[in-house]
């Protein structure tokens, strides 16, 4: 681009779509609350230092207090730590799983709109998986393939892969879609022509000259699969067919609190805020990016 | 518009054989033995003719074949002997059985789809009346404090998963207020006014809870496409013309916006149903939600199975109405 103000020092475009970013109140805000929900889930076990399996007959079922500022479970657990270790597994099977779906869904779309001899068989495929149930599938490939896992990498990381790993193949289709169009857009320019005329190989076109290009719908698709992700492990965790009740997650916590509604409501009230605003400031985050990415919008 | 259709339709049919290929591979790959709850006495070589009479033993291909034959011929036929009382062919057919109760899978749908229509039917047709005028007015009003609640309350609705705002609702107005009971009795009949209340108390909530989750949907997209058409030419128009504002939105322009909305509204019929597993779940409606966790916990293969093709089928129904719908509404829109 062109500056007309010599004056000025040239600027990263990273900078104009920080500055753009800034503008929007919800995505500001949205970011702040998700750095500091990281802090709070990865630094908070340091500071709280109690253990989240520490169980303690004396204060079970308590209110909240300062001791047990969310106060206690069934077990005498504290809610406190136990929201910080579930929200480590939630926010890490979400960033996993969408990064699991970004490589997928890029890759295909890249290969869908790059190479046109197989770009109507990975449509038709792309189509298949969007007419699948996936709530149902997600719940009987969980059911089914659980004790396998489970057995093969201990309790813990087995459920992990497996709920990242069906998450990630349900969740790809809309990401091809979108890198698909724009690589099909990209494919008419002029510098793709030129980059060509040079005698490019395939594999460099893709990674120097069309990826780069299609960075600003990943990154908001990326939010949007955060988002997703966090809200179907819940999902699954909720339908008791996520994690177990010794590894929590936010949605088994909310699960776990159901049966204490009459007594301690607050056990249901913390998890489900806890997801609810992650992933309401993940979408204001992904909102504010498709503004701040848009060059039509940035300039104004 | 018909040839579309048909073609459509024509391709529709290979989507839904590898759907079946697709649910009945994860589950006949699954590594689970159908003998392996039988007692640890029994010799092997009877243990494998067992296997061979559930027809274990055949090659993978053959199997998926006759369960193919099995669901799409042998199940509608039984279902049309059902409705009709007609008899075709004297031999008895064979049904897919539930594992767990022992009954025609088919009947037990037939048992739990009504109660599912009524709670997403009636939530799905309160999330459009809300979303439609609020969609409508934010549109008209933009950026007014109108517009920016009501973003913010939709991009909350898109956000707040339903299991929360269905607990939550729990305990605001079972546990804390006692208004409305916390599950939702479908054995309760209505006779007279004091049962329609009942009634109306139980459904209250659950519909709520996936009304607000679809309206915050519908109207996102509602208001959109107000803003699309508010701009137009066609609009400036009918203005200069000296009709009245309320007949230039309300009939020029939402008939046109209506348009993306419907198929949106029609692509989220299946979805819905989705969603309302977890609902069902949340106020114990026992509806196909239901049966399909039931089933899932019970390790009921055959009814899993059919209720996860049903959805695969509304699926592929609803996005063939949806394309078809989009071309009948929009005249401008020609597949041919």
């Amino acid at each position: 681009m062109t500056d007309t103000t010599t004056n000025q020092a040239p600027r990263n475009q990273w900078w104009d779509v920080w500055d753009q970013f800034k503008t929007h109140k919800g995505a500001l805000l949205g970011a702040g609350f998700f750095v500091f929900m990281l802090l709070f889930v990865y630094l908070g076990p340091y500071v709280w230092g109690i253990d989240p399996g520490h169980i303690d007959p004396r204060v079970r079922n308590q209110g909240m207090s300062f001791a047990h500022p969310m106060g206690t479970d069934q077990l005498g657990r504290d809610m406190f730590a136990r929201m910080m270790a579930g929200g480590q597994i939630s926010i890490a099977v979400g960033l996993t799983a969408m990064l699991l779906s970004l490589v997928l869904g890029t890759f295909i779309g890249v290969l869908a709109g790059y190479f046109k001899r197989i770009d109507g068989l990975l449509m038709r495929f792309t189509d298949l998986f969007l007419a699948l149930p996936l709530l149902p599938l997600l719940l009987v490939i969980v059911m089914l393939y659980r004790d396998p896992l489970r057995a093969a990498f201990g309790p813990e990381t087995g459920i992990f892969i497996l709920i990242v790993f069906v998450i990630g193949i349900t969740s790809w289709m809309q990401t091809a879609r979108i890198v698909r169009g724009d690589v099909l857009a990209l494919k008419e320019r002029e510098f793709v022509l030129a980059a060509r005329s040079i005698g490019t190989p395939p594999h460099r076109m893709i990674l120097r000259h069309l990826l780069p290009n299609v960075m600003s719908p990943i990154m908001v698709s990326a939010t949007l699969g955060i988002a997703n992700a966090i809200i179907t492990e819940s999902a699954l965790s909720f339908l008791g067919l996520g994690f177990p009740s010794d590894f929590p997650t936010w949605g088994r916590l909310l699960f776990d609190g159901t049966d204490w509604l009459q007594r301690n409501p607050e056990r249901v009230i913390w998890p489900g805020l806890a997801i609810s605003l992650t992933v309401l400031s993940v979408n204001y985050i992904g909102d504010g990016l498709r503004d701040a990415l848009d060059p039509r919008i940035r300039g104004r | 518009m018909l040839t579309y259709t048909i073609r459509r339709l024509l391709i529709a049919i290979p989507t839904l054989l590898f759907i079946s290929l697709i649910i009945f591979l994860i589950l006949d790959l699954a590594p689970s033995d159908p003998t392996a709850s039988l007692p640890l006495t029994i010799p092997p070589e009877v243990r494998a003719e067992i296997r061979a009479s559930l027809g274990l033993d055949e090659p993978v291909h053959i199997r998926f074949g006759l369960w193919l034959y099995q669901f799409f011929v042998n199940e509608p036929i039984n279902l049309i002997e059902q409705w009709t009382g007609a008899s075709f062919g004297e031999e008895s057919r064979p049904r897919v059985v539930s594992w767990q109760t022992r009954s025609p899978v088919v009947d037990l749908i037939a048992q739990r789809m009504p109660q599912t229509l009524w709670v997403v039917g009636t939530s799905y047709v309160v999330g459009i009346l809300i979303a439609v005028p609020i969609g409508v007015i934010s549109a008209y009003r933009q950026y007014s404090w109108f517009d920016q609640l009501g973003t913010f309350i939709s991009m909350l609705g898109f956000s707040v998963p339903t299991f929360f705002t269905g607990v939550l609702f729990i305990v605001i107005f079972s546990v804390q207020l006692g208004w409305f009971p916390s599950v939702y009795d479908t054995t309760h009949v209505v006779t007279d006014f004091a049962s329609f209340w009942v009634q109306i108390k139980q459904i209250i909530m659950p519909v709520m809870v996936l009304g607000l989750f679809n309206a915050s949907q519908i109207s996102r997209f509602m208001r959109a496409s107000m803003l699309d058409n508010l701009n137009q030419d066609y609009v400036r128009t009918a203005r200069a013309k000296g009709l009245s504002e309320q007949v230039v939105v309300l009939v020029h322009v939402l008939r046109n916006s209506m348009i993306p909305v419907v198929t949106v509204i029609a692509l989220g019929v299946p979805q819905v149903f989705g969603g309302a597993i977890i609902t069902e779940q949340v106020f114990k409606v026992n509806g196909l939600g239901h049966l399909l966790i039931g089933a899932i916990q019970g390790g009921d293969i055959p009814t899993v199975q059919t209720l996860t093709f049903i959805f695969a089928f509304l699926i592929v129904l609803f996005n063939l109405i949806a394309d078809v719908l989009y071309g009948i509404l929009d005249p401008r829109i020609r597949y041919d």
